[in-house]
């Protein structure tokens, strides 16, 4: 049970928080220029990987902000959380 | 046979206050303090139970949580039974009962001890081997398997206890209150730490409370002496909460641990009523100390399991703690120190000791010499090759050992003797040390795995960090103090220690016998009776993994994880398999550490509070009326309102029939409604609907299907523009909640840009449809000075007004295809509400319909019901709502999905209506959907969806969805059952009134 520290509300329990999968997956702004693969790609295509990890997480219990993690999937090591429109910080 | 055995009064025993229990039936006595193994044990029954496997008789072997064998079922035949409880955690209390498990009819007499002759056929992979053939007759085996499968009976009624559940948050945890948790509480209280320190026994010091060795000092005491003192200002320190009787069971991350309070297990039936049984504490700590000490390992030799045969550190708690002699002739086996201080304790009780079988060829500590002197024989060099004695112990046979250890020579000495105890060496307990996810690494010289590192907010002391020696523990535990809680002194400074035993110590995972292995029992997992050679088995066939030498060989695998063995087992597979313990690894150990009962895991959270559930403001009128429930989603709706007895369909007949022909009332507040401002509120709902918004009139209402943006149906409402900045958006009922997180999902991430507030108001209103052709007259009684002409309140429009004094909003818009009004007011108003509807539409015959009403009257109308006729697979274009979908948006929720080459194809499933042959047979919801009969195998065209008998249409009426359905109408298609075919006809979904010309009737 992760320990979270939203960026909003401090350290809070990992059952009061929703994940929302993989992290800097923009929509596209004109999604109709796309072809069926482009947009395939931004639609299904999301990384699975042992190690560091971008990811999204909800406070959906708290102040129901969207933010980012930096999370080992090995060890879940939280290695950063910062705020959504943020730059994420450089491995 | 029961003969008292206790040798010497016990501060731990209070024998003022005797005790009776009954065992097996039988009434035995026993004192305050006893636990249900140390009571027996002075009546001298070592015999409590049988093996798994080969039924063989087996008695207490441990005197903690560890335990193998003496696992017993707890008040048998009552609602409060418990299986699987080790002896040795159980304290007695008057009235107690438990029994033996596993054996039939009685632990001495058990039908199933012939699988013990029979256990050369019965190898490891026993049940794999033989039950492959021939394969039908698997049903046959399986019957039996399941018979003779797992320990101890569950109750089969519902627990009458109460349990509960606690948060803790502490600076440090320290889990293990032996000399080491101890004094690392002590010193992290002392330095304003917030602590907390459990031990799973009901009495504080571990073993280090009854160690006498008088060679041993700790400021010049003996240690228990010493640590007496320390327990006793323990408690007088603040910020230090101690908490006996607890059982850490998880160790998970972030330093988030799990540990059971056991809190009137040892009361009497009297004292228990109505008190908490047991409390799961959910601890998160800043810092974890683990002080979870060492278990004391078993030698693997020829029959090392019979009754008597026990550790040598048990028999010396039962002497020191409990007061009580295990046997009255007892002989030591050992490969180190320790078992000549188990011996020394009983001496000095006047217990006879015989002997002491060493597989070492010496030792030279003062304790051995001790020993020696006080004329108690010692064997050096030698091992047990056999044992005998079918339900006890009777004698041992002992052999000279090899030099390499690997055979014996010589003749056979026989001993006889009535307990044995079994000193191997100590396997530091680090089960929740890898629970945490920290790794293990194997230390050669020591032959034990230790942890690897100690972080900033986990340290491991004592034993259970590799330290074994008094010395050692109190140096190295002072400094990982220091170091992990950056204090500068601590009281451990100063002390002065001076200790006896040397290191000399012999590691032989399998002793030799004379007979050959496969003659031989030396058992490794004592409740699952693998053996040695089970395990050599294993690796000759071929398994290598450690995790699938567990999995084949049973090893490990008992409500006791294998805590004896699984060293042994390692070790002999290291061993055959010619590789280093330190590559081999070791199985994964798994929360909980100890059994925890389902009652502990859920808490409070049973019955009806299993789950949350919720009410409208109109429940109370709809149980006063004998309404029937459902439940959508976590709502408690009004399913149907049955009169008279009347069946469901009967009371679902005619509220349909009612709501058409004159006035019908639902409870609608479950619905979601979120409140949306901003001055971007318009294009935002563009975004997220398929249709336009921008252009609806301020006090105009818009049905709007929401996608995800994979193209599929999402969710469904209608919105109401209440302002130029405001609207009010109603979603189903299941759906609000994530309906609510998705539109916020993109306000914040995609679209931060967007001016708009989105504010969930489910709760906040009640909602009452009224609906029907005489809903009008109804609604002008209630507000009469409202305007309610098609001129001034059209379909899908919206008014304010005011019921008395109450504020309501009123939108004109219809799920039954009757002229209805969905009616909102403040939620506390919502019963007032129903009733002035309801003593207002009295004379038109207002008849109050739920749910079950509210899907035909819609079914027939053709209106779909996301999750009922969609399943995450339909687009707007399946469902042919193509007049919902903007063509002149450039973009929404969605969109670009719909011009996918999937969701193109012409032979998706599409939503249509279908229509039976005999117009009284109903369709199942569910039933599949073919063309052709008589085909093998059958292409599945589709399914039925929504399914009715409209007694408004007075026929049987379905949606289903049907690959190129669009283009099949008035085609005829066939839904197989079970017992016939029923023939069908693709038909148009909108059933009924298709003008819709009764919007404005």
């Amino acid at each position: 049970m992760f320990l979270i520290n939203c960026p909003y509300c401090g350290e809070r329990d990992q059952q009061e928080f929703k994940a929302g999968g993989e992290a800097h997956i923009e929509r596209p702004k004109q999604p109709t220029e796309l072809s069926d693969d482009e947009w395939a790609e931004y639609l299904f295509m999301r990384k699975n990987i042992k190690g560091v990890q971008f990811e999204r997480w909800n406070h959906t219990h708290g102040c129901r902000k969207w933010f980012n993690m930096v999370r080992d999937t090995s060890n879940d090591e939280i290695k950063a959380i910062y705020k959504m429109g943020e730059k994420p910080p450089s491995q | 046979m029961t003969k008292n055995l206790r040798v010497k009064s016990s501060e731990y025993i209070d024998e003022t206050n005797r005790i009776s229990f009954k065992f097996n039936g039988k009434t035995y006595h026993g004192f305050k303090g006893d636990t249900l193994a140390s009571a027996l044990l002075a009546n001298n029954v070592h015999l409590v139970g049988r093996s798994f496997k080969y039924h063989r008789p087996r008695g207490i072997m441990t005197s903690g949580s560890e335990e193998p064998n003496a696992i017993v079922q707890v008040n048998p035949g009552t609602n409060i039974t418990e299986p699987n409880v080790r002896a040795t955690e159980v304290e007695i209390y008057e009235g107690l009962e438990a029994s033996s498990q596993n054996c039939w009819p009685s632990v001495e007499f058990d039908i199933g001890g012939i699988n013990n002759f029979l256990s050369p056929f019965f190898p490891a992979g026993f049940y794999y081997k033989t039950f492959m053939w021939p394969a039908s007759f698997w049903e046959k085996y399986e019957f039996f398997i399941r018979h003779s499968a797992g320990l101890g009976k569950s109750p089969t009624s519902s627990d009458p206890d109460i349990y509960d559940h606690r948060n803790i948050h502490c600076d440090v945890l320290v889990v293990g209150a032996g000399i080491s948790g101890i004094l690392a509480a002590k010193n992290a209280a002392k330095n304003n730490f917030k602590t907390l320190i459990v031990d799973e026994k009901n009495e504080l010091g571990g073993s280090t409370i009854f160690e006498n060795n008088e060679f041993n000092k700790i400021d010049n005491k003996t240690p228990s002496e010493w640590l007496k003192k320390e327990i006793k200002e323990l408690k007088n320190i603040k910020n230090l909460e101690i908490k006996t009787r607890t059982s850490v069971a998880a160790y998970h991350q972030y330093n988030y641990l799990l540990a059971r309070e056991n809190l009137t297990d040892h009361l009497e039936a009297k004292d228990k009523t109505n008190k908490i049984r047991q409390r799961l504490l959910k601890i998160r700590a800043k810092k974890v100390i683990l002080a979870t000490g060492a278990l004391e390992r078993p030698l693997i030799f020829n029959n090392n399991d019979r009754p008597g045969i026990m550790l040598s550190s048990a028999i010396k708690k039962y002497s020191e703690f409990y007061g009580v002699a295990c046997g009255s002739k007892n002989i030591f086996f050992t490969n180190n120190d320790s078992a000549y201080e188990s011996a020394l304790s009983l001496y000095n009780k006047g217990i006879n000791v015989k002997a002491i079988i060493d597989i070492r060829e010496q030792s030279e500590s003062k304790i051995v010499k001790k020993v020696k002197e006080a004329g108690i024989k010692v064997y050096w060099s030698h091992t047990i090759v056999d044992t005998a004695g079918y339900k006890r112990l009777n004698g041992i046979s002992i052999m000279k050992l090899s030099n390499d250890g690997t055979s014996v020579t010589g003749s056979k000495i026989s001993i006889s003797c009535d307990c044995l105890g079994v000193a191997g060496g100590w396997t530091p307990a680090v089960h929740l040390y890898t629970q945490s996810g920290s790794k293990l690494k194997f230390d050669e010289e020591k032959q034990i795995f230790l942890p690897n590192q100690n972080t900033s907010k986990q340290i491991s002391v004592g034993s259970c960090g590799g330290d074994f020696k008094i010395d050692e523990i109190i140096k190295n535990l002072n400094q990982k103090l220091k170091d992990n809680l950056n204090i500068k002194e601590t009281d451990l400074d100063n002390i002065k220690v001076e200790i006896d035993q040397e290191n000399s110590k012999r590691n032989i995972w399998l002793l030799p016998s004379d007979k050959p292995l496969g003659k031989t029992k030396p058992f490794v997992d004592y409740q699952n009776d693998a053996t040695a050679k089970d395990i050599k088995l294993a690796l000759r066939e071929g398994f290598r993994s450690i995790e699938h030498v567990k999995r084949y060989t049973t090893t490990g695998m008992g409500t006791d994880q294998g805590k004896l063995g699984n060293m042994h087992a390692l070790g002999i597979i290291a061993d055959t398999a010619g590789v280093k313990m330190g590559e081999l690894g070791t199985t994964t150990f798994r929360p909980p550490y100890t059994p925890l009962t389902f009652g502990t895991i859920v808490g409070r959270n049973v019955g009806k509070f299993f789950d949350i559930f919720r009410r409208t403001p109109m429940n109370d009128w709809h149980v006063e009326n004998k309404a029937e429930f459902e439940n959508v989603g976590q709502w408690k709706r009004a399913w149907y309102y049955p009169i008279n007895g009347e069946t469901m369909h009967q009371a679902v007949q005619r509220e349909s029939k009612a709501a058409r022909e004159s006035a019908g009332i639902l409870d609608a507040s479950t619905l979601g409604k979120i409140d949306i401002q901003g001055s971007d509120a318009s294009e935002f709902l563009n975004r997220v609907y398929t249709n336009a918004w921008s252009k609806l009139a301020i006090g105009k209402c818009r049905y709007g299907l929401m996608l995800n943006e994979d193209g599929m149906v999402y969710d469904d409402g209608v919105t109401t523009r209440l302002g130029e900045n405001h609207y009010i958006m109603t979603t189903t009922t299941g759906g609000a909640a994530n309906v609510l997180g998705k539109l916020e999902d993109y306000l914040q991430t995609e679209w931060p840009e967007l001016d708009v507030y989105l504010t969930s108001v489910t709760d906040h209103y009640a909602t009452a449809s009224l609906c029907g052709p005489n809903s009008k007259k109804i609604l002008k009684k209630i507000i009469p000075d409202l305007d309610l002409s098609d001129e001034n309140f059209p379909h899908m429009s919206f008014k304010e007004a005011h019921i008395g004094n109450i504020q309501c909003r009123i939108m004109r818009i219809s799920f039954t295809g009757e002229h209805s009004y969905e009616i909102n007011v403040q939620a506390s108003y919502g019963k007032d509400l129903w009733e002035k509807c309801m003593e207002a539409g009295q004379e038109f015959n207002i008849t109050p319909y739920g749910t079950e009403t509210m899907h035909l009257l819609r079914a027939e109308k053709g209106f779909i019901i996301v999750g009922q006729d969609t399943d995450g697979t339909m687009t707007p274009i399946d469902l042919q709502m193509d007049w919902i979908v903007s063509k002149k948006k450039y973009d929404f929720i969605g969109k670009r999905s719909l011009y996918r080459s999937d969701t193109m194809r012409e032979d998706r499933k599409q939503l249509v209506g279908l229509l039976t042959e005999d117009p009284n047979e109903v369709l199942e919801e569910g039933a599949q959907i073919v063309s052709e009969l008589n085909k093998s195998p059958v292409e599945m065209l589709g399914h039925v969806t929504s399914s009715y008998f409209s007694p408004n249409l007075k026929k049987s009426i379905a949606l289903a969805v049907v690959r190129g359905g669009k283009d099949m109408m008035g085609k005829k298609l066939f839904v197989p059952m079970e017992n016939k075919n029923i023939n069908v006809t693709v038909a148009n979904p909108v059933f009924y009134d298709e003008k819709n010309e009764r919007l404005n009737a």
